[in-house]
C-alpha cells in the first residue's frame, strides 16, 4: 500500500482537520457522558469539609494564556466557597493575571448576587491583586498578609477591609485553593507554604503540570487535584453545573482521537516505507 | 571588589535565608522578612527594567533600519502609549472602564490566549511527522501516551464500554497515573530536589558564579 | 447567530484572526498583531509592577516614614521612634536600601557601569537560593521520601501489588540517575527497569500536554463562536 502521499501531506491540511474537529462539537454538542476521577472528588470534598464561615486563601496563579483551563475551576471553586459562606482572600502571583482573575471573580460574584445571594466585596471576599516576587511573596505572607499586600486590587488599603481584620497570616486560613498554570504555582506553594506553615491545600492546575503533582497528592501534601479542562469539567459535573469546561469536552474528545490517529498513521507510513524494497 | 562584594552579599543573605527556615527567633526572622520584602521590590524593578530594555533594543533596531523595522515602530508606539495611559490613570488604573483595562482585555488577553492556542495545531503536526516508534522504549512511551490521551477524555470510556470496568481506558489511565507514572515522577522530583539543593549551596558558597556575567 | 455589538469584542476577535492567519503562512497581519502584543505586554508589565509593588510597597511607606502623612488620604500617621524605627512589616526608611538596589538594576543598560547591578542581583540570588534550597529539601525530598515508606503487604492483593510495583519503580528510576558507576551488570538491569517506568511517565506527560494545548484552542474557539458570533 503506497502511503507516500500521506508523508508529503501539507501540514496545513492537518491544521484544517484539527480546526474542524474542535469547532464542530462546539457548534453541535453531542454530550458524551462525563465521569469523575478520585483526585477531583477529593478536591471537592476538601472544600465540602470546611466549617462554614472559614477563611480560605485562593491564589489564582495564571494569566490569559491558561484561561480555558483555569477560569472554569476558579468560578466553580468560588461558587462552592460562597455557598458554604466561606470568606475568600484572593491573590495572584502571575504578572498579567490579576486583571483576568479580578474579572472572573467579580463576574462570578455578580452571578451569585443575581441569584439572590448576599455577596459583598470587602466582607465576603477580597482580591489582593498581584505581587511580584514569586516564592519571596509566599514566605513574606507568612509574617503578615497585609505586609505583603498593603493595598488590594482596587487600591483600597488592605487593613481597612472588614474581612482583613480577621486575617493575620497563614494561621488565619483553613485551606489554600491554588489555581495554577505553572511557575510560580502549586509546586512553590507546596514547598514554601505547605511545608513551612502546614496550610492544607488543594490544586487546580493545567494538564501540562498535573502529572508532576500526583506525588504530592499521594503524599498528602495536596488534599485534591484538578488537572486541566477535563478535571474542571468533572468538577462542574460533581457540582451539578454546566460551564465552559463541560461544553468543551466533546471537542476535546474528538481532537484527542485525531491526535492518536496521527501518531498511529505517522508510524504506519514509516513502517510501510521501510518494508518497500529498494 | 566588583565580583567579590556581590559574592559576599549572596553568601551572607543566602545563609541567612537557610537559617530562617530552622530558627524562629526574631533575631533571624525579622531580617529574613525584611530581605524578602527587598527581593519583592527589586524583582518589580526588574520587570520595569525588562520593559525599558525592550524599548532600547527596538529603538536601536529602528535607528539602524533593521528588517521589519516598521513593525518595531508599532511595538515602541504601543509600549509608550500603554505606559503613558497606565501612569496617567493613577492608582485606579485597573478599574472596570479604563483604557488600560481595554488594552488588557481586548489586546493583551485575547492575543496571549491565541498565541498559546496555535500550539494545538503544531502538536498535531508533530504527532504525525515526528513521533516515531523505533525502539521498545519509544513504544512504551507511545502506548502510555495513547492510553492516557484517550482515557482522560469521556470518549475513552465510551470506546471501551464493552470491556469490564477495571479494563476500560479510564481505569487503566487512572492506574498508570497513580502507580508507574507516580513512581517515576517521584524519582524525578527527588533527584531534581537533590540537584537544586546542590546548586543552591554552590551559589551561596560562591562556587557557582555564572549569574555575575562576564567582564571584571 | 447574533454578532456582538461590543467594539472591544470585535477588536479582540480581529486580532485573534490575525494571529490564526499564521497557520496559513507568515504574513503582515500576523506580524502587526505580534508586535502590537509585545508592545502592550511590555507596557502593561511596567505599569503593573509600578502601581502594585513600587508604589504601595516602597513609595507609600517611605512617604509615611519621612512626612508622617499617608500619601493617599493625607491623614497623620503614627511614626513613633522616627523614620528608622522599623518593625516587622513596617520597615519605614529601611526601604531606601531596596529602592536603591532597584535603581541600580538600571545600570545594566549602560555597559561602563553595569557592574553595579551585580549588587542587586546578588541580593535576589541570595534570597532565592536560600528559599529554594530549603523548599526543595523539605517539600520535594523529605516529604516525598517519607511518603514513599508505605506498607508493602497487609492489605488486599491488588493494593500490595501496586505498592510493590510503586516501590520498585521509584527505586529503579532513582538508580537510573545514578551516574557514578557505569550501568552494567545488576545496576544495568535495574537502570533499564527504571527506564521502563520513566518512559511510561513521559508518555503520560505527553498525553496530558496534548490535552492542555487542545484546551487552549477550544477556549479561543469558544470566544469566537460564543462571544463574537453569538452562537451559543
Amino acid at each position: 500500500m503506497n502511503l507516500d502521499w500521506l508523508e508529503k501531506l501539507d501540514r496545513r491540511w492537518l491544521f484544517l482537520i484539527v480546526g474542524v474537529l474542535t469547532m464542530g462539537p462546539l457548534l453541535k454538542p453531542i454530550g458524551v457522558p462525563l465521569g469523575s476521577s478520585k483526585p477531583v472528588q477529593q478536591f471537592k470534598a476538601a472544600i465540602d469539609a470546611l466549617p462554614e464561615h472559614s477563611i480560605v486563601l485562593m491564589s489564582c496563579d495564571y494569566d490569559p494564556g491558561g484561561k480555558p483551563e483555569m477560569v472554569p475551576p476558579t468560578r466553580t471553586a468560588f461558587r462552592q466557597l460562597m455557598e458554604k459562606h466561606c470568606r475568600v482572600v484572593i491573590t495572584c502571583l502571575w504578572t498579567g493575571g490579576s486583571g483576568l482573575v479580578d474579572e472572573t471573580i467579580e463576574s462570578t460574584a455578580n452571578e451569585l448576587r443575581a441569584k439572590g445571594m448576599d455577596v459583598v466585596y470587602g466582607r465576603d471576599y477580597v482580591d489582593l491583586g498581584y505581587k511580584a516576587g514569586y516564592e519571596a511573596v509566599m514566605v513574606l505572607m507568612g509574617k503578615g498578609i497585609a505586609n505583603a499586600f498593603p493595598q488590594d486590587q482596587r487600591a483600597n488599603r488592605t487593613a481597612s477591609l472588614p474581612l482583613m481584620r480577621d486575617v493575620r497570616d497563614y494561621s488565619s486560613f483553613a485551606l489554600l485553593v491554588n489555581i495554577s498554570a505553572g511557575y510560580p504555582g502549586t509546586k512553590e506553594w507546596v514547598q514554601q507554604v505547605n511545608s513551612r506553615f502546614h496550610l492544607p491545600m488543594v490544586s487546580a492546575c493545567t494538564a501540562v503540570s498535573a502529572p508532576e503533582f500526583y506525588p504530592y497528592l499521594q503524599s498528602g501534601q495536596l488534599k485534591g487535584l484538578l488537572g486541566g479542562m477535563a478535571g474542571a469539567a468533572e468538577y462542574e459535573k460533581l457540582r451539578g453545573e454546566k460551564g465552559a469546561a463541560t461544553r468543551g469536552m466533546d471537542a476535546q474528545s474528538f481532537s484527542h482521537v485525531f491526535i492518536a490517529l496521527c501518531i498511529v498513521m505517522g508510524n504506519v507510513v514509516q513502517w510501510t516505507k521501510r518494508k518497500v524494497p529498494r | 571588589m566588583k565580583r567579590e562584594l556581590p559574592l559576599l552579599i549572596t553568601a551572607v543573605i543566602g545563609l541567612f535565608m537557610l537559617l530562617s527556615f530552622y530558627v524562629p527567633h526574631h533575631i533571624v526572622s525579622v531580617p529574613a522578612d525584611y530581605l524578602q520584602q527587598c527581593a519583592v521590590i527589586v524583582v518589580a524593578f526588574g520587570y520595569v527594567l525588562g520593559g525599558a530594555n525592550a524599548l532600547t533594543v527596538n529603538l536601536s533596531a529602528i535607528a539602524r533600519r533593521q528588517p521589519d523595522w516598521p513593525y518595531k515602530v508599532v511595538l515602541v508606539a504601543t509600549l509608550v502609549f500603554t505606559v503613558a495611559i497606565g501612569l496617567k490613570e493613577g492608582r485606579h488604573w485597573q478599574d472596570e472602564r479604563t483604557i488600560s483595562m481595554f488594552l488588557y482585555n481586548q489586546v493583551y488577553s485575547s492575543m496571549q490566549g491565541t498565541m498559546f492556542a496555535l500550539l494545538a495545531f503544531f502538536i498535531a503536526s508533530a504527532a504525525f511527522r515526528a513521533f516515531r516508534v523505533r525502539t521498545l522504549e519509544a513504544g512504551l512511551l507511545a502506548a502510555a501516551a495513547l492510553i492516557v490521551m484517550l482515557g482522560r477524555v469521556p470518549i475513552g470510556d465510551q470506546m471501551t464500554a464493552w470491556l469490564p470496568a477495571p479494563l476500560r481506558l479510564g481505569a487503566v489511565q487512572d492506574w498508570i497515573m497513580n502507580v508507574p507514572q507516580n513512581a517515576a515522577k517521584r524519582a524525578i522530583l527527588m533527584g531534581a530536589a537533590l540537584g537544586v539543593m546542590a546548586t543552591g549551596l554552590r551559589v551561596i558558597l560562591g562556587i557557582e558564579r555564572s549569574y555575575l556575567g562576564g567582564g571584571d | 447567530m447574533s454578532l456582538s455589538h461590543d467594539f472591544g469584542v470585535w477588536v479582540a476577535a480581529l486580532l485573534t484572526l490575525f494571529v490564526f492567519s499564521f497557520l496559513y503562512k507568515d504574513n503582515p497581519l500576523y506580524k502587526l498583531a505580534e508586535h502590537l502584543f509585545v508592545g502592550v505586554s511590555a507596557g502593561y508589565y511596567i505599569v503593573l509592577n509600578f502601581w502594585t509593588v513600587v508604589v504601595p510597597n516602597l513609595y507609600d511607606p517611605l512617604v509615611r516614614a519621612f512626612t508622617g502623612h499617608d500619601p493617599v488620604t493625607h491623614e497623620v500617621v503614627a511614626n513613633a521612634g522616627g523614620p528608622f524605627a522599623g518593625s516587622v512589616g513596617d520597615y519605614r526608611a529601611w526601604l531606601l536600601f531596596p529602592g536603591l538596589l532597584g535603581v541600580l538594576l538600571f545600570t545594566r543598560l549602560a555597559p561602563r557601569v553595569d557592574w553595579m547591578s551585580r549588587w542587586s542581583l546578588a541580593v535576589i540570588i541570595g534570597v532565592y537560593a536560600g528559599l529554594k534550597t530549603t523548599g526543595f529539601a523539605q517539600g520535594d525530598l523529605v516529604a516525598q521520601a517519607q511518603a514513599s515508606l508505605q506498607p508493602l503487604w497487609g492489605h488486599d492483593l491488588w493494593t500490595s501489588v501496586n505498592a510493590i510495583l510503586f516501590t520498585v519503580g521509584l527505586l529503579t528510576s532513582l538508580l537510573f540517575f545514578f551516574y557514578s558507576r557505569e550501568h552494567k551488570g545488576t545496576l544495568g538491569i535495574l537502570a533499564r527497569t527504571g527506564i521502563v517506568f520513566l518512559m511510561v511517565s513521559f508518555g503520560a506527560g505527553y498525553g496530558y500536554t496534548v490535552m492542555s494545548r487542545l484546551s487552549l484552542l477550544i477556549g479561543r474557539f469558544q470566544f469566537l463562536l460564543e462571544d463574537w458570533l453569538g452562537m451559543k
